[in-house]
């Protein structure tokens, strides 16, 4: 059956704090951490970005999977921050880690969702037997305006998927999405900041289109909340997922393994797969996870997923999300803005 | 401008700056990289074959760059070391993840990817190794 080969996280060391963001534009810390449920986020070292990302998480994927890369028939990355508008990420990618040349490839982009679709195609291309194996990554290293709200919660991370029908450490049992045209956060081309609606990144977009996409899948699967051990959503700040999990009745526990953006920010098509990893690197064989990421513009992927006795075996090979999570370096303001390339020079 | 380097060369060492792709004497075991096509050991008893280095060494010496080139100025003050790869040959490379006091002689490092250097804000972006500590 389908599902997950290996994966592979990556979170760059550097973090800043809120304290720190707010000082610089005369905000009250608290405030802003009871507001977004934030306490600092991840920032790039000076020369990293969307592809060292997914090659150091696909690396970590590979390693994890025990397979070959030659065998990886189409490489995906998803992502709102693709250092060229026109050459692709993926490319890149798959001769790093030696997939090329016989694969197929190119990146996607769908705000914070791109590599939840890129599962899927994957999923797509392996149950018709296409390919062996397929690798999905959702990377990102996000900016925010100076001053705007998302300042506090843009940062940088990704992960990686390889997706098979051989040696899963968890079957994708299967997956639903719910999208429609919403205008909730955009970035015209040649921008270098994105712009938003504000509060209606909420109710009409975030909330409508997990919920809808979570209760869909569990239609479709004939499941109920009590079915999952784990459940992991999209996570643009610390509030949100737990708002939504409050309204499908999802209890406290269920979601915290998954929750990271409160400490190290919204890794945009990141951050619903980081979840995943971290989620993955402690279950146990048997348990059940419901996935469900979200872009703005706006969509849902909802995956159901269930772990199999391969986790066990494969556990001693992955470098864990903990990992990156434990390891961190404290930017001040003008460090933070010297890596964000915000300095013109 | 840095030091500008022309497409094909950039796209011709595509291999050896990803993924650390070298050269190994089937006769005699001798890793070189950069690539080698000619043993010096072996001479013409030498077959050389292609060769994947794991990416895995230590601190052979390093110095720290106070003074950048440039291209480099952000990075300031950076290290820059000669790693010696577990398989023999040492390459020199910027040591990233890590402060000028928290590098020594034979500390052991691996590979990672990282951006090199980019031709302007409008050039081909040039992508390849440098090392950092090993995590623990």
């Amino acid at each position: 059956m389908v599902g997950i080969v290996g994966y592979g996280a990556y979170i760059p060391q550097y973090r800043i704090k809120v304290e720190e963001i707010a000082k610089i534009w005369g905000k009250e810390p608290e405030t802003i951490k009871r507001g977004l449920g934030i306490y600092e986020k991840s920032v790039p070292a000076l020369d990293e970005d969307t592809i060292t990302i997914s090659v150091e998480a696909a690396r970590n994927a590979l390693k994890h999977a025990g397979i070959e890369a030659e065998d990886i028939g189409a490489v995906y990355t998803g992502s709102e921050s693709h250092p060229y508008a026109v050459k692709p990420t993926s490319t890149v990618v798959g001769e790093a880690i030696h997939a090329t040349p016989k694969m197929t490839s190119a990146d996607y982009e769908f705000a914070c969702k791109a590599g939840t679709a890129a599962i899927q195609t994957c999923m797509g291309l392996v149950k018709a037997g296409m390919i062996r194996y397929g690798l999905a990554i959702g990377a990102d290293t996000s900016q925010g305006r100076p001053g705007d709200a998302l300042e506090y919660t843009a940062a940088a991370g990704g992960a990686a998927f390889i997706i098979g029908n051989n040696d899963v450490v968890a079957t994708i049992d299967e997956t639903y999405s719910y999208t429609t045209d919403t205008p909730d956060f955009w970035r015209r081309e040649g921008q270098e900041y994105p712009r938003h609606g504000a509060r209606f990144t909420g109710e009409p977009a975030y909330f409508k289109h997990v919920i809808m996409a979570t209760k869909g899948l569990l239609e479709k699967t004939k499941t109920v909340v009590e079915d999952y051990d784990y459940f992991v959503f999209h996570q643009p700040n610390g509030k949100f997922p737990m708002r939504a999990a409050k309204k499908l009745g999802i209890p406290k526990e269920k979601i915290e393994t998954g929750l990271l953006t409160p400490w190290i920010g919204n890794t945009y098509s990141g951050a619903t797969l980081l979840g995943l990893a971290a989620v993955l690197d402690v279950a146990q064989p048997g348990e059940r996870i419901l996935a469900t990421s979200f872009g703005s513009g706006a969509g849902s992927d909802s995956f159901a997923i269930t772990v199999t006795k391969e986790i066990e075996k494969k556990r001693k090979r992955i470098t864990p999300v903990r990992y990156y999570m434990e390891r961190k370096k404290y930017l001040s303001y003008g460090e933070y803005v010297k890596h964000r390339k915000k300095i013109k020079m | 401008m840095p030091h500008r380097k022309s497409l094909s060369m950039i796209w011709r060492r595509i291999p050896e700056r990803y993924r650390l792709e070298g050269t190994r004497c089937a006769t005699c075991g001798r890793y070189f990289f950069p690539p080698r096509s000619f043993c010096p050991d072996c001479r013409r008893k030498g077959r050389i074959e292609k060769a994947t280095l794991s990416g895995k060494g230590k601190v052979y010496t390093y110095t720290v760059v106070h003074v950048p080139l440039e291209g480099f100025e952000r990075y300031a003050p950076y290290i820059l070391a000669i790693v010696e790869l577990d398989e023999g040959p040492k390459i020199t490379a910027q040591i990233v993840d890590a402060e000028p006091n928290e590098i020594a002689i034979g500390m052991p490092v691996e590979m990672h990817f990282r951006r090199v250097s980019e031709d302007g804000e409008t050039g081909i972006i040039h992508y390849g190794f440098k090392f950092a500590p090993i995590k623990a």
